[in-house]
Parts: C-alpha cells; sequence; structure tokens
C-alpha cells in the first residue's frame, strides 16, 4: 500500500483517512472538499475500508453523527468547508466540551455574503474559540501526514479533543503532487485504537453530553482549557514520532525558515508558506536577510515557539487570509499577544491577502520583506494586499 | 523549472492532460511536478486553463503561473490573446488544428499544428485530444519521454482506454517528429 502517488490535497486526505481505519465516517460534500468524501465512499463500496459511511442530509447532522458514534467509543471522520463549517458550529462546541476525539478535515474556503467558492481563511479562523484543535497543512505530503498525526493527537488520553486539519481550497485541495504514502503497519502501531475514558458503557455507566449549572460548569471550562494547552506537548511529541517513524516531520506547532539571523520574518500559515519560502532564497541569494515562520497550530496557539523565532528580527510581517472586520487580521493578534507574553518587542505589521481566492504572487511577497526591511511599516492598520484601489474608494 | 500551460474547453480533457504530464515527470522521470486546472466553478465548453509546473526539485511555489515556456491548444478557436500572451521567450505553442501553421502567428514563439482531432477520431472514434497533444508535446519540446506518458497512461487512465491511447500518443509522437 505504501510507496509514491500522483495525487490532489483532497486525495491525499482521503487516502490518509483509509489508513487510520475510522469506524464511522459522516460527512456532506461541499466544493472544494467533495472529492474526499466520494473518495472515501468508493473506498466503503470497494470494500477497501471497512467503515460504517453515512450519507447524511446536513453538515449538521454530520457532526451530531460523528458525536454520537465517538460518545460510544468509535473513531470517527467528517470533512466540510466554509458554509458547511459555519452550519455545523453548534455541534463544533459539542464536541469539544464532551471530549470527543473526532478528526475533521476542512477545506479553507471564502464565506457568504458575498458568494464564493474561493480560498481564504475566514472558515477556519472565525472558529478558534469553538475548542478544536486547529492544524494547516502547506502541501498534499503535509496534509497526509497531518492526517495520521491528528488521530495520534486528539486519542491521547491526556488531549481527548477534535482536530481539525486545513488545506487551503483549490490551492490544495485541487493541485496534484507527489507524495509518499505510509505502510499500513507503521500506521496502525502509530495509532492504535485506544478505549476512551470518557466512552459510554453499560458496564461503568457515565453520563456525557451533561447539563453542569454554576456549581461544576467552570471547572469543565478549566479543565477542557488546560487539556488545550496540554495538547502544545502532545502535538510536538507526535511530529517527533512520526518523523523517527516515517521519515518526515513539520516542526510541532511551527516551522522556522531561515529565521536565525534574519532582519525580517514574514509569519503565514497554509499553502502560501510555499511560495513564502521561494522569496526568502531568493531573497537570501541577494544577501538580504529574511525568514519565514509557519504557523502550523492555531490553537493551541504556539505563543511560545513563536516568541522564541521572532526574538532576533527588526521586524515582523504577519500575512494572513482573513480579517476580523473593525480590527486586524486575528492571526497578527495572536502572534503579537504571544510577542507581548513573553515580553519580545519588536516592530509587527499585518498583512490581509488572498481573500476570496485573489492571488498572492512572489512579488506581492517581496513587497512585504522589502516594506519589512526598510522599517517603513504601515502603522497599526492593516495593509489590504494586492487591492484594486480605483474600484474600491479606497 | 518549465512551466506548461493548457487551454481547452470544458468537457474536453485539458486538466487530464496537466495531471497525465505531471504524473510521468514525476513517477517515471524522478522530477517534481505540480499539475492544477484554473481554481473555480465547471461548465461544460466554456474556456478553461490548466496548468503544470515542473522542476528537478520540489517545488513550493504556490502562486499563479503568469509566464510559460510552452503552451498547449486542445481546440484552435481559442486562438487568441490568452494564448499569445504570458509565454517566456523562446516558447513553444502547439495548436490542435487543420490548417496550415501560418495561420497562427506568435511573436518570439514556435509554433507547431497537428490535427489531433483527426486522429483521435481514427484511432479513438471520439474527438479526445489530450493525449495526442501530449505526444506532439513530447515530440517538439521533449519536456517528457514518450515512455513516461505511456506509464502515466498505464497508471491514470481506465484500464479499456489505456491501449488505444498508446497508440495515439505514438502516432502523434512520429508525425510531430517527421514534421520538424
Amino acid at each position: 500500500m505504501s510507496g509514491k502517488l500522483f495525487v490532489s490535497g483532497d486525495e491525499a486526505v482521503a487516502l490518509a483517512v483509509r489508513q487510520t481505519k475510522p469506524h464511522v465516517i459522516a460527512a456532506y460534500p461541499i466544493t472544494p472538499q467533495t472529492i474526499v468524501v466520494e473518495r472515501l465512499s468508493d473506498f466503503v463500496e470497494d470494500g477497501s475500508l471497512e467503515s460504517q459511511y453515512l450519507y447524511v442530509e446536513s453538515e449538521h447532522s454530520a457532526m451530531c453523527a460523528c458525536l454520537g458514534a465517538s460518545a460510544i467509543g468509535a473513531r470517527t471522520f467528517t470533512a466540510t468547508s466554509s458554509q458547511g463549517l459555519l452550519y455545523m458550529v453548534e455541534g463544533l462546541h459539542y464536541a469539544s466540551g464532551s471530549r470527543f476525539p473526532i478528526v475533521m478535515m476542512n477545506a479553507n474556503r471564502s464565506l457568504a455574503a458575498p458568494w464564493s467558492i474561493y480560498n481564504d481563511q475566514r472558515d477556519s479562523l472565525s472558529e478558534l474559540e469553538c475548542g478544536w484543535i486547529q492544524l494547516y497543512a502547506e502541501n498534499a505530503q503535509e496534509a497526509y501526514d497531518t492526517i495520521l498525526q491528528a488521530y495520534r493527537i486528539a486519542e491521547d488520553p491526556k488531549v481527548m479533543l477534535p482536530v481539525m486539519v486545513n488545506l487551503d481550497g483549490f490551492v490544495l485541495t485541487h493541485t496534484y503532487e507527489l507524495i509518499q504514502t505510509a505502510e499500513q503497519e507503521k500506521v496502525d502501531a502509530y495509532i492504535p485504537y485506544r478505549d476512551f475514558c470518557n466512552k459510554l458503557d453499560l458496564d461503568q455507566p457515565k453520563a456525557t453530553c451533561i447539563t453542569a449549572g454554576p456549581p461544576y460548569n467552570m471547572e469543565f471550562r478549566y479543565q477542557q482549557h488546560q487539556a488545550t494547552l496540554c495538547a502544545a506537548e502532545t502535538i510536538r511529541e507526535a511530529d517527533r514520532e512520526f518523523g523517527e517513524k516515517f521519515g518526515r516531520s513539520y516542526g510541532g506547532l511551527v516551522e522556522t525558515y531561515r529565521c536565525e539571523d534574519a532582519e525580517a520574518i514574514l509569519v503565514t500559515l497554509g499553502s502560501v508558506a510555499g511560495t513564502v519560502r521561494c522569496v526568502v532564497d531568493a531573497y537570501r541569494e541577494a544577501g538580504k536577510k529574511v525568514g519565514l515562520l509557519k504557523i502550523r497550530c492555531m490553537r493551541p496557539f504556539p505563543a511560545k515557539e513563536a516568541a522564541a523565532a521572532l526574538k532576533g528580527a527588526k521586524a515582523v510581517g504577519v500575512l494572513e487570509k482573513d480579517v476580523s472586520f473593525g480590527f486586524e487580521g486575528v492571526v497578527h493578534t495572536n502572534v503579537n499577544s504571544a510577542l507581548k507574553e513573553w515580553n519580545v518587542t519588536v516592530p509587527t505589521a499585518n498583512y490581509v491577502g488572498g481573500l476570496g481566492g485573489r492571488s498572492i504572487s512572489k512579488e506581492d511577497i517581496g513587497g512585504i520583506f522589502d516594506a519589512l526591511l526598510s522599517g517603513n511599516l504601515n502603522g497599526s492598520e492593516a495593509a489590504f494586499v494586492n487591492l484594486r484601489r480605483d474600484i474600491c474608494g479606497a | 523549472m518549465t512551466e506548461i500551460r493548457w487551454h481547452g474547453r470544458g468537457g474536453l480533457g485539458a486538466f487530464t492532460a496537466a495531471r497525465l504530464l505531471g504524473a510521468a515527470v514525476s513517477l517515471h522521470e524522478g522530477k517534481y511536478a505540480l499539475a492544477f486546472p484554473s481554481f473555480g466553478p465547471e461548465r461544460r465548453g466554456a474556456p478553461v486553463f490548466a496548468y503544470t509546473r515542473i522542476d528537478s526539485s520540489p517545488i513550493t511555489d504556490r502562486s499563479e503561473v503568469t509566464a510559460c515556456d510552452c503552451a498547449v491548444v486542445l481546440d484552435d478557436t481559442l486562438f487568441g490573446d490568452p494564448v499569445k500572451s504570458g509565454l517566456k521567450p523562446g516558447a513553444t505553442v502547439i495548436i490542435n488544428t487543420t490548417k496550415p501553421k501560418e495561420d497562427f502567428q506568435i511573436n518570439g514563439a514556435q509554433v507547431v499544428t497537428v490535427d489531433a482531432t483527426g486522429l483521435a477520431l481514427e484511432i479513438l472514434g471520439r474527438p479526445i485530444t489530450n493525449v495526442p497533444l501530449l505526444g506532439a508535446l513530447a515530440a517538439a519540446t521533449g519536456i517528457t519521454a514518450v515512455q513516461s506518458v505511456e506509464a502515466a497512461i498505464d497508471d491514470q487512465l481506465a484500464p479499456k482506454i489505456r491501449e488505444k491511447n498508446k497508440i495515439l500518443l505514438n502516432k502523434t509522437y512520429q508525425l510531430v517528429k517527421e514534421a520538424q
């Protein structure tokens, strides 16, 4: 089963999910995630994956079916995107609050209105507070590997939290590239089925999805928060162990690329990190000291890693495909908070780009590095990259 | 980095060509490739683009292709500014047509014409021109070897259409080679 394949990001996810052998898959198709659920239903049909595939009528039902299955200790998978993610939000909070280790792939896509099927990250980044661990992949190989890691993280008894694996819509989901798949025995050994400590059990009755009033509610929240913080170490361990077993690893929660002596560092997440790498290499060749900090995990937020990576820089930019209207990009807010927490003083600037599928070119990224190197930052306001100023009165 | 742009219409198989080329060079020539369609809704008959990026080391660049080394046109009614622009100096433009090469003038580019539709009708009985145009690409540019495309056809296409497509591939390759 292991070998080299030329597949799309969506197919890489489906192939990885097949190897994780979920007991239950419940999903509703939505562009650009559709290929994932099509392939998985093919696998169940052709017998190469033994799983209960539930053809549900909505994303809300998909999440609820996963909740029910996870409650009896089953390994579950679902996938969605954009409007579908929003439609299941109520269930997202039930999943994290009930500590169900559901794994979900989200194809990052813009939100209506105006309607758009193209890529940005406003869907998942608007759900940072729903209690899910959020991981972002840069390429199809990392997407495949991150699905395998996601079950290792979610089902860790110290964690027991749902994990969302994010792939940029189209840019990753619909681009074909080379991946190396893993041997099934190694996957089985890396993510053996576990007995969930909170499962419904007739012999050892426990309540789940319960009511908790003022005397207990805070304590549930505190424990959930602690488990999410504690997940950071599990994510690091899972990636380290993955590296030992499979020969590929991604730095845990963040990856630093040529940051050591960098004067200007650009922080970003998802597939655009790959394009930033090209620009970093070109600038380094021209003698300009620039670097990339790729955030792989948004929750728990890698505050310590981000502060450590950025502390030597003279200027930091945050490039992200979202904006919290009336303030700034949420990744920028998180990075600034981390720097403050760890007493790192460095000027930062926010760049909002790629909304609704707008391209981010190497020249755009070069322009950001030029501004950071010259110290000519845009002040407190987020800069919109590649904005058509002539048509929007800006 | 070698960049190929495919011009087709929804349903003609331009993206399959982009993907077959990517599979040929990455699975059978030890190179790296990205193959992707123009993103968005799919509409049968509407002009579409597809792209293949090829390099000897892993490709991390996810930005749009702005200039290509080779453009392949699956339907000659698509010939126009989108074909003539965004070409690197000395680019090759391969056009599926029955018209003479002189009808397609592009400054600074080498034009290659082939009647891929005629060959596809003769061998497949259907006007599916992506595989013969891969043969033309292999012959005109050497970006991939015809054996690698044959192997990619075995990996990627349904068993019942493989053999006829390989015959079509080789016939187009020979024709374009002889015309050079």
